[in-house]
């Protein structure tokens, strides 16, 4: 603190400044825990990432499992299916993107959806990119050739293949791939 | 307005009168900022400040907790440390408003302690005096149903006991017990009420808030020489005053940040320490805590409570002679409501003309006593009722009645004020023209 | 310092263990420095780890945990468990899954169980649900010098028995120095030696009594490194805001006490 008898115009302004500066601050710095308290909480967080043990799943099934409060389906497809994802023309496709965030930008060929290269596996969102019903499996116009794959939404009618990309309906895209990998070898990790 | 007169707000760019001739806001807010204040108020001055941050404090803090919070007596505990553990800052932002609380009741009970030395509840200002009053019973209310919330054992049991304060009274006890809680006993039914009326409170205490400073910038300050504001004339009051903004306001939020250091110190380093254990115990209707001991502030009212035991020659009197309506229990509720009255009634109880105690030669010891004595109820209200501290109970409460009902009354009639100092501004010169240094310049009293 | 403390206390410690206390139902707590005390105290990550292994392997036996994630085991500050043994850890316990219909093992974002088998209490918040120190005289002084004593308690607890037993009612009471009232129902959980430590540590009555003191403090106030931060930044911010204000005011009211001084 000064004492010196000084009447020096800049030196009292800049004491209000600075004065008026930390109150600023003080006040910012106590609003910003209040807007961050509403982010998702510990519990929600640690949520965003689960390990799916898929060693129970047989050819030509599907699991279902619940990630950050949607259904996400893990098949694991049959030869047939897979060879009938994959001998679809592109041009055939109404939505060309892969939808799949783990290959971002990529055309929708099959190799570019499903997990691994072999085609066995496939994780995708049960979400209809229609209007975000749970398509059925194993249903629809686009089944594989021994019955089993495809999916198809009851609500308004979106025919997927067994890729799941949409073929038929009022749905604009393909089912989305979220982010995904093999955590270990019967295990994946989504998020 | 009666008040003192000063320079009204005045537009003068086309905006501020665009807006000035459709809503008068900017007028109402310059006049509350540049409301003329007694320049020698001292350092007591402060806790009305306080009092609006803390009752901001509260709120925000209550907002963002009820985001997080399930108000369910199977989830309430649980969700607590949901809070506790997740919520993002959440267990500082839970602990700010947990000893935001204590703040607001130390905080409230100097301010009201300042009244009564410098005798800010006398004429003309016994409106803010009793709307204060008013505040502050609110605030026990709001503070009591608040600590009902988290569902531990002190909530449970604490609100056992509080609400069976009602149900002492005669005949009409029972059904207004019963009514309070939705049922025979404290269940979801009461947790549920109390969560709603804990919101609701609040606003309607942060309404008579603005009710309280319309009264007294109706009448003024009181100030420490309980001298009037010379009013006159603009010129001649300038002479008393000064302006709230800026010499109060920066006055006040050097205060508030001082206070706030110790406050965050509490509040990062010692968040339990004014809390209870037993509360971090999840409520258990069929066990009951060893002691049940209320929070720090409700510690003197609750020893008045308990100070009227049956062996008490009053209260048997009273008991034979009511033919045992007012029975022992009865009595200590109404002795603890009483108090609050009591200290209500004041603006009328004090019969002496000089309002502030720096003149009042006996009245200085007599207040002495009285705030010793409420120290001491506040820590025997903590103790067992067993041994001694019965005893000092009584005596506490006793002496609580007795300053108000008798000797305030008296001491108008029997005391000699010292001489009053002419005006305002002669007190504030005085005490700056012997004084050779600024560093000496806090009139503390 | 703290280690000549630390000593003093583990010294008074083994003696009160030893001298069988008069049972006056008066409960004897002994200050115990722990890592976290203090402005600047830390959790100390191995003396947690050492501790959930002693309640794994001796308290969870009957006291369950249950409003502690597991997955915090990995938390920064805590224990901080890779994530591959939270895993494991989570692994071992049972939990029954509603959407299923059946039970499955524990993964980290369940917490850990909850064990009413013997009536004994949940630990979750018991370091901050028991006060060890108080007064004197109803004032809270020594709390305000000592903290509130609550893992001081439990390791107070854990070493004050005296050996002996009576039974009432059918149920078995131990002489327990530190218990209020001087009988607790809990037999003696730790002897010393009850566990092996990876680290290495000692595994004496008082050292395991107090790494698991330590650990159920975390259990109970994981936020505990976070929240005195927090203060200590509020803290010395605000100091310099009052500092600041303290120099506008006097600038603001210098004219006016002038003119008082000159009147």
């Amino acid at each position: 603190m000064s004492h010196a008898e000084d009447h020096d115009g800049t030196r009292r302004d800049f004491l209000y400044y600075a004065t008026a500066g930390a109150g600023a601050v003080a006040t910012g710095a106590a609003v910003w825990p209040l807007i961050n308290q509403m982010n998702p909480s510990a519990d929600v967080q640690a949520l965003s990432s689960i390990l799916v043990d898929v060693s129970s799943i047989e050819v030509g099934t599907q699991i279902t499992v619940k990630w950050r409060g949607k259904p996400v389906f893990v098949r694991r497809r049959s030869t047939e299916e897979i060879e009938d994802a994959r001998s679809v023309e592109l041009s055939a496709l109404p939505d060309q993107m892969s939808r799949n965030v783990n290959k971002d930008g990529t055309d929708a060929a099959d190799e570019n959806r499903s997990l691994d290269d072999s085609g066995e596996w496939l994780v995708m969102m049960g979400v209809c990119t229609h209007l975000g019903c749970v398509p059925l499996n194993d249903a629809g116009d686009y089944v594989g050739p021994t019955g089993i794959g495809g999916w198809f939404c009851p609500c308004h009618g979106s025919h997927y293949d067994t890729s799941g990309r949409i073929r038929k309906g009022p749905a604009p895209e393909n089912l989305p791939v979220p982010t995904a990998a093999f955590f270990d070898e019967t295990t994946i990790q989504l998020g | 307005m009666a008040g003192i007169p000063h320079d009204h707000y005045e537009p003068k760019t086309g905006a501020e009168k665009w807006v000035n001739s459709r809503l008068g806001i900017i007028g109402l807010i310059y006049d509350t900022m540049m409301i003329p204040t007694p320049k020698n108020l001292n350092w007591m001055w402060i806790w009305g400040i306080i009092l609006a941050f803390c009752l901001g404090l509260q709120i925000v803090t209550g907002i963002i907790l009820v985001m997080h919070y399930t108000p369910h007596v199977d989830l309430a505990f649980a969700s607590i440390e949901h809070i506790m553990r997740n919520v993002n800052g959440g267990h500082f932002l839970r602990y700010l408003h947990m000893n935001g609380a204590s703040l607001f009741f130390l905080a409230v009970y100097l301010h009201i302690f300042r009244g009564l030395y410098y005798g800010s509840y006398k004429a003309p200002r016994e409106i803010t005096w009793i709307i204060g009053m008013l505040i502050y019973l609110l605030m026990m209310g709001t503070a009591f149903m608040g600590y009902v919330l988290p569902w531990g054992q002190m909530s449970f049991w604490g609100a056992t006991v509080i609400t069976g304060l009602f149900g002492a009274i005669p005949l009409i006890g029972e059904p207004i017990q019963t009514w309070l809680l939705g049922g025979p006993a404290v269940d979801n039914a009461t947790l549920n009420r109390f969560f709603s009326l804990h919101y609701l409170l609040p606003f309607i205490i942060a309404g008579l808030t603005i009710v309280h400073i319309w009264a007294f910038h109706t009448t003024g300050n009181n100030n420490p020489t309980g001298v009037d504001v010379r009013r006159e004339n603009k010129e001649v009051a300038k002479k008393d005053t000064l302006p709230f903004w800026p010499y109060f306001v920066i006055k006040d939020f050097f205060a508030l940040a001082l206070i706030l250091v110790v406050f965050f110190a509490v509040v990062g380093w010692m968040p339990n320490y004014l809390g209870h254990p037993d509360n971090y115990i999840e409520a258990n209707p069929l066990v009951t805590p060893a002691h049940i001991v209320p929070e720090w502030y409700f510690l003197p009212f609750y020893a008045i409570l308990r100070a009227f035991t049956a062996d008490v020659w009053i209260v048997m009197f009273a008991d034979w002679i009511t033919f045992g309506i007012v029975d022992a229990k009865f009595f200590g509720v109404i002795a603890m409501f009483g108090a609050i009255i009591v200290l209500a009634l004041v603006p009328w109880l004090d019969t002496s003309r000089v309002r502030s105690g720096r003149f009042r030669p006996m009245f200085r010891w007599w207040y002495a006593i009285f705030i010793v004595n409420f120290v001491v109820l506040t820590w025997v209200g903590a103790m067992p009722a067993e041994g001694i501290y019965p005893y000092i109970a009584l005596a506490g409460a006793t002496y609580w009645f007795a300053y108000f009902l008798v000797i305030l009354p008296l001491l108008g009639v029997i005391e000699k004020p010292e001489e009053l100092p002419e005006t305002i501004e002669a007190d504030f010169n005085a005490h700056y023209g012997k004084s050779k240094d600024d560093a000496a310049a806090t009139p503390a009293e | 310092m703290i280690k000549k403390i630390a000593l003093t206390a583990a010294a008074a410690l083994a003696i009160s263990g030893g001298a069988a206390l008069a049972a006056g139902g008066e409960s004897h707590i002994h200050d115990v420095q722990f890592s976290f005390e203090g402005p600047f105290g830390k959790f100390d990550q191995m003396q947690l780890q050492r501790g959930l292994q002693v309640y794994t392997e001796v308290c969870a036996a009957c006291h369950g945990l249950k409003y502690v994630p597991l997955r915090t085991l990995a938390d920064p500050g805590g224990p901080e468990l890779p994530e591959d043994q939270v895993r494991a850890y989570a692994a071992q316990f049972e939990i029954y899954d509603v959407e299923k219909d059946e039970d499955r093992p524990r993964i980290p974002t369940d917490h850990f169980p909850e064990n009413t088998a013997a009536g004994a209490p949940d630990l979750s918040l018991m370091a901050k649900a028991r006060a060890g120190f108080h007064g004197p005289y109803g004032t809270g002084l020594s709390q305000l010098f000592n903290g509130m004593g609550g893992p001081e308690y439990i390791t107070s607890i854990l070493t004050g028995y005296t050996g002996k037993e009576k039974e009432e009612a059918g149920t078995i009471f131990y002489e327990n120095t530190a218990f209020p009232g001087g009988w607790i129902s809990m037999a003696p959980p730790l002897y010393g030696e009850d566990v092996e430590y990876a680290d290495g540590h000692s595994t004496s009555l008082h050292h395991e009594a107090e790494d698991v003191s330590a650990f159920l403090m975390w259990a109970a106030e994981p936020k505990m490194m976070d929240r005195k931060k927090t203060g200590l930044i509020a803290v010395i911010f605000l100091t310099l805001l009052t500092v600041l204000l303290y120099a506008t005011n006097k600038r603001i009211w210098k004219p006016v006490k002038k003119a008082a001084k000159e009147a």
